[in-house]
């Protein structure tokens, strides 16, 4: 009896070995586009993740829709616009160019441009006040003239 | 000219101060549906109290009715669901459940125990259906037109405010029309 046993037990490794020997993907090669595409799609459960890296189980679930669909001969293209007309632009990592999104995208390089111009304009103006003496000797006799003659006083302030 | 200085960092600032308040009090949670104002996704899914018959929602047509994601392991579902058995009391509206991977069994419990304010519930036992709809955080409500058009979709639990300053206005008008 206690044979039986030992052969039971030493064969028990073997029976968890070949729980783990499930093979993760048939198709390695559809395997790496899938986690490809999925790295530039937003999970919607956890939205800082990527569909690749979620464990939600809507991520799951998408995850081996994608896949369903790649099978079928669907392009990447095709399988984005699947996803966004269930969950808008949001599932995309990188957001379409389009007159909702054009502020998002031309945005930034606008304020730089503001940014840069008004440096520019800032600098320029600096250099041709530094350039120039604060007066030039007509304008200082003139600006002389012009005190006394106005009011006495105010030439000796 | 020398005070424009001055009043143009700070009319920056309030400008920034704006987009922040508005941006902070967004839910980053309430994604916003392009389903709404499109044809609400075909479906053909078995009945929970009756699996044998099914119901598609052609056959709705005709009708505003609302459409409940929900699901026995839904926690924040028994946040709404008070508010939705109220709700078929009044029979202002039929809503339908869509069951979203759940076992039936335990939602069959689930329903008889807490009430059952669904005029008929589906099962969506893969989750194919929810996720023609969108649907990403149960529970969720959509408001479906007599034309069978998304008009409205309520992104987590239904509750008193939502009902009363969104959904029945929008369902009176809708059945008006």
């Amino acid at each position: 009896m206690r044979w039986i046993l030992q052969v039971m037990l030493c064969l028990l490794p073997a029976l968890g070995a070949a729980k783990e020997a499930v093979p993760a993907a048939d198709d390695p090669a559809l395997e790496q586009r899938l986690m490809y595409l999925a790295k530039e799609l937003r999970c919607l459960v956890c939205q800082n993740e990527s569909l690749a890296d979620s464990h939600a189980d809507l991520a799951a679930d998408l995850r081996n829709q994608i896949r369903d669909q790649m099978r079928a001969g669907q392009s990447d293209e095709q399988i984005k616009s699947w996803l966004t007309q269930r969950y808008g632009d949001f599932v995309l990592y990188r957001t379409p160019v389009k007159s909702t999104t054009v502020v998002l995208w031309v945005g930034p390089f606008a304020l730089l441009a503001a940014g840069l111009a008004g440096l520019f304009l800032y600098l320029r103006r600096r250099r041709e006040r530094l350039a120039r003496p604060e007066l030039t000797p007509e304008e200082h006799s003139r600006a002389r003239a012009l005190l006394q003659d106005a009011d006495p006083d105010a030439a000796g302030r | 000219m020398k005070s424009l200085r001055f009043i143009l960092p700070l009319l920056a600032f309030v400008v920034l101060l704006i987009f922040l308040w508005v941006g902070l009090s967004l839910n980053p949670r309430e994604v916003p549906s392009p389903l709404v104002g499109k044809p609400a996704p075909t479906f053909r899914l078995a009945r929970l109290d009756d699996p044998a018959k099914t119901l598609a929602e052609k056959d709705l047509r005709g009708q505003v009715w609302l459409l409940n994601v929900w699901a026995s392991w839904c926690v924040a579902c028994m946040e709404e669901h008070p508010v939705l058995v109220e709700l078929s009391k009044q029979g202002v509206v039929p809503v339908y459940g869509l069951n979203y991977k759940d076992q039936p069994g335990a939602a069959q419990q689930w329903l008889a125990r807490n009430g059952n304010p669904y005029t008929l519930s589906m099962t969506d036992l893969d989750g194919k259906v929810g996720m023609d709809y969108g649907v990403y955080g149960v529970p969720e409500t959509f408001v479906i037109d007599k034309g069978g058009v998304i008009r409205y979709k309520q992104i987590g639990p239904v509750t008193p405010k939502a009902l009363s300053e969104h959904i029945l206005p929008l369902v009176k008008r809708l059945q008006a029309s």
